[in-house]
Parts: C-alpha cells; structure tokens; sequence
C-alpha cells in the first residue's frame, strides 16, 4: 500500500466534441502523487488544468488512459475526493453550519457526531462567529473558507482545489493561502490545486505541473524544496518564478496566437 | 425619526387622496340622484351593508352559543369561509399534483417530452372552459368547484417549477454530487430549494388563478361562498350587496397576496433579491 502512489493518472487523454471540431484537452498525461504531496497544476486557460482536475474528480471521464485513487479507478464524483470550486458553490440556501454539516448528514453520522465536527472546523476556520450566516451575507475569502470547512467534514484523504482564490483580493488571498497550508500540514492531505498564478504555486506546492496550451501535456515537472513559510522576496522564490513565468509564456503566446487565428471560448 | 413618522404619514394621506375625491364624488352623484341608486348605490348605502354582511344574523343568546361563535355567524364570515376552504383544498391538491411533476419534468428530459406536448394542449384551455365538463362530472357542490381550482393551481407551478429546476444552477450540483449527495438528497435538499424562488412565483400565480376561479365556480356550481352570494344579490336587485360583496373579495384577494408575501420573503431570506430586510 505504501509503495502505491496515491494517485495514479495514466495515459490520459481527454478530446472534447466530435467530428470536425475535435479538440484534444489532455494528450498523454502521466502523473503519479504520493501521499500527503501538494501539487499545483500550472499553465494558461485552455491548457487542460481544469479538465485534468474534473477527471480525477470524476466530473468527466477520460477519453482514453485511467485515474486512479488508492489504487481505484475514478468512474464518479465522491467524498473521498473533496472539491473547493473558484465560484464557492456554496448552497446559498443554507446557512454556514448547514453547508458544512451537508457531506456529514449524507453519511448520516450522528446528531451529537455533526455537530462536534462543524463545531470544530467553525473554529479551525475562525467561522465561529459566522455561523448562522447565509453565504450571500458573507465575503468572497469567507465563502472560501467555508467551502474548504465543507470539504474537511468529509475528512476526505483527497482535496482538489479549482483556482479556489482566483477570485480573491491579493491580502485576502495570501491570508487564505496561509490557512490552507497550515491545514495541509496539520491534516496531511493530498491535495492537487488549479492556478494560473505562478507566485500562488511556488508558495503554495512540493512540485509544480506546468502544462502546455492544447493539447494538454505536462511541459514540467518542477519540484520546490524550499521549506515553509516562503518568502516572496527571496532569490531562490524569484529564480524560480523566472523560470517558470518563461514556461508559462511560451504556453500563453500559443494560446494568444490561436486566438488571433480563431477566436475560442474559454 | 419624528421625520420619519411625518412623512409616512404624509406618504399614507397621499395615497388616501384620490380614493376620498372619488368617495366623495360618487356619494355626490348618489344624493344629487343623478344616478338610479338602483344602478349605483351611495358609499354610505354600501358601507351599511356591507356591516350587516358582516355582523351576525341573530342578537347574541348565551344559552344557543359561545360568544366568539356567534360572533363568526355573520353571512358574510361564513362566505369567505366556504371560499377560502375551496381555495385552500384546490390549491393544496393542485400544488401537491404540479410539484412532484414539475420536479421530475424538470430534471428528466425524457419525461419532459413526454408529458410536455400535452400539457402544452391543456395548459391555454382557461379553467372556466372546465366548468361544464366539471359539472358533468362532478354534479353541483364542492367537488366541480375545487376540481377547477385544482386546475387553475396546476399550471402555473408546474410550469414555474420546470423552470425552476432547469435553472437550478449546474455548479450546486456537481458541489453536492462531490460531497456523495444520492438522488433523494439531491432533490429535496439541492434541486427543490434552489428552485423554490421560481416555485413561490409560481404559487403566487397560482393562488391569484384559485382565486378568481373560486368566485367563478360559485356562481354556477355551489349555493354559498362570496361568488355565489353576489349573484344571489343581483336577483333580489341589491346592488349595495354585490358592490359589498365585491369589497370583501377584493379584501380577501389582498389578505391572500399579502400572506404569499410574507411567505415568500420568509422562505427565502436567503436569496439574492431581497436584500434589505
């Protein structure tokens, strides 16, 4: 068990519409993620980073090639493999405890059971005072928050995080960051994070995935040894971002050309 | 705040304005007779019967009821009551019929297209078009009458509730669907709520439609509710008793919108669209 990678992603490809207007997303994606590792899948939009999370999800399947999780195929979305949306997804309609109690009420644990857990993750959040909130009352790194309290009910090895502070405010964003990290290492999740912000993943991963823009490959793999907290400011943080800010725009100015040629959404 | 209470106060005498100049113009009309008071009776002429309407039939004998019983023995109480019952019991099992198929259309295409090209044909036939069809059916008394309030109800929430599920946005899904929501939850505790801004549009349609259908309903299928005893007044010639039995509809018509509202904004002190308060 030990010596199984965590999550296996194998010769996936993903080609979305048919016929004439095929495009390849993903092409010959090999990835294997130890156990309790951070990885940030990097690159511009359309370059499959999104669509290589939603397979590991299960929101989309592969076209060809598997992912596996514990050494289990990935056919549908599940609780052992959490999801932190960039738009929240908060059930509006519910109130915080609500939203974090829904995953524990599914499972149907005990009254006494939830409500020691969403007790515990109000305050592992500092959401204790937000509780009986709706999420329209709240703020954009609030709603976050409580996304992520939400997916830790599951207690879910697993945490797949999709530009989760993409549309954050840059101190609100560094605070999250923050938090994030501190519960990675307190709770030693796995967790594959989407960004397309070079400065997040240096300060964010173990190893950094840059892809390339459509189809969809790894162009690096790049790992950051650097311990934690890192510091923006120093050398090593800077030549890294160098390094990588030149990968992320050979990638950006294919994109910007495809665009020229024939303007696509995404 | 003191300014705050004169102006709502200048607010409400605002409004009063051109009610009073059209009171006091009709009752002018009336005492000039100008008018046959026959055609159109004076407010003063109105209001007193719509008080006696109102007011028990009997003076109060302790010895044949209770107090607040024979308060509530008015004509008028026992009306709105008989109406309110058939908008209640129509409403309830149209709502109770329109929601599960609504749900079911909405999130299954397949059933959608099967259920849809008929309740297109159905759906423009107005209730009112039922009534001999209803009275074939159902013979005279309650069972026509709420059979066609069932169909005023049913349309409108089935097609708000359609809708509401087709809009239910797809990111609440796959959020629950992530946190191993099954299909009973994702139903009643994703699909349903998220839609219930579009199902309560709908209930209030469909509470309005009730509505008028009941009145209609009374004047040919029943012999009691406030629909029936306008039609009674217009045999004997009371003209003051029908404008007094329109008043109290178009009370009750506010008391029930009213109670939607509040219902409404209750439900949904979540939602976006009401902010403040």
């Amino acid at each position: 068990m030990t010596m199984q990678p965590h999550i296996r992603i194998q010769k996936v490809s993903k080609v979305f519409g048919t016929g004439g207007s095929e495009v390849a997303a993903l092409d010959d994606i090999n990835l294997d993620i130890k156990a309790g590792e951070f990885i940030c899948l990097l690159g511009p939009s359309g370059c499959g980073k999104s669509t290589l999370l939603n397979t590991v999800a299960g929101f989309s399947l592969p076209t060809s090639g598997v992912v596996q999780v514990h050494g289990e195929t990935v056919r549908v979305p599940g609780p052992d493999r959490g999801m932190v949306f960039q738009e929240y997804a908060l059930f509006p309609w519910m109130t915080v405890e609500k939203n974090i109690a829904f995953g524990l009420e599914i499972q149907k644990q005990g009254w006494a059971q939830i409500a020691g857990k969403v007790d515990a993750l109000l305050e592992m959040l500092k959401l204790q005072d937000f509780r009986a909130r709706y999420p329209k009352e709240l703020s954009g790194g609030m709603r976050q928050r409580v996304a992520i309290a939400r997916v830790l009910a599951l207690d879910s090895p697993v945490m797949l995080m999709d530009e989760p502070f993409g549309a954050l405010d840059s101190l609100t964003r560094r605070n999250l960051q923050d938090e994030l990290l501190r519960i990675w290492m307190e709770l030693k999740k796995t967790i594959i994070f989407v960004t397309h912000s070079i400065e997040e993943s240096i300060y964010l991963a173990d190893r950094i995935i840059v892809m390339t823009y459509r189809p969809g490959r790894i162009k690096r793999d790049v790992s950051v040894t650097m311990p934690h907290p890192r510091d923006p400011s120093s050398a090593e943080f800077n030549d890294l971002k160098k390094e990588l800010g030149m990968l992320v725009m050979e990638e950006q100015s294919r994109h910007n050309q495809e665009e020229i040629k024939a303007p696509v959404a995404d | 705040m003191k300014k705050n209470c004169l102006a709502k106060t200048f607010d409400i005498l605002h409004g009063l304005l051109v009610p009073i100049v059209l009171l006091a113009l009709w009752q002018w009309l009336s005492s000039q007779a100008i008018v046959n008071p026959m055609i159109l009776p004076a407010p003063t002429k109105v209001l007193a019967r719509w008080w006696e309407y109102l007011m028990p039939v009997q003076a109060y004998d302790p010895a044949t009821s209770g107090y607040l019983a024979w308060m509530f023995s008015g004509e008028m109480i026992r009306d709105a009551y008989a109406s309110m019952y058939r908008v209640t019991v129509g409403f309830v099992v149209g709502a109770a019929l329109a929601l599960p198929l609504g749900l079911v259309m909405g999130a299954y295409d397949r059933v959608y297209k099967l259920f849809n090209p008929l309740i297109q044909i159905l759906r423009p036939i107005p209730p009112i078009a039922f009534i001999p069809l209803s009275i074939l059916w159902f013979g005279l008394g309650n069972p026509p009458a709420i059979f066609l309030i069932v169909i005023g109800a049913f349309f409108p929430i089935l097609m708000n509730t359609i809708a509401g599920v087709r809009n239910v946005d797809g990111i609440y899904i796959r959020a629950a669907r992530s946190l191993g929501a099954g299909q009973a939850t994702m139903f009643l505790r994703v699909i349903l709520p998220a839609a219930t801004p579009y199902i309560l549009a709908g209930m209030r349609i469909g509470v309005g439609t009730a509505f008028i259908v009941v009145i209609v309903a009374e004047m040919i299928a029943v012999n009691n509710g406030l629909g029936y005893r306008i039609l009674e007044a217009r045999e004997f010639f009371w003209s003051d008793k029908i404008i007094a039995g329109m008043f109290t509809i178009g009370l009750l018509g506010l008391a029930i919108d009213a109670g939607m509202n509040r219902l409404n904004n209750h439900l949904l002190k979540w939602h976006r669209g009401i902010e403040n308060k």
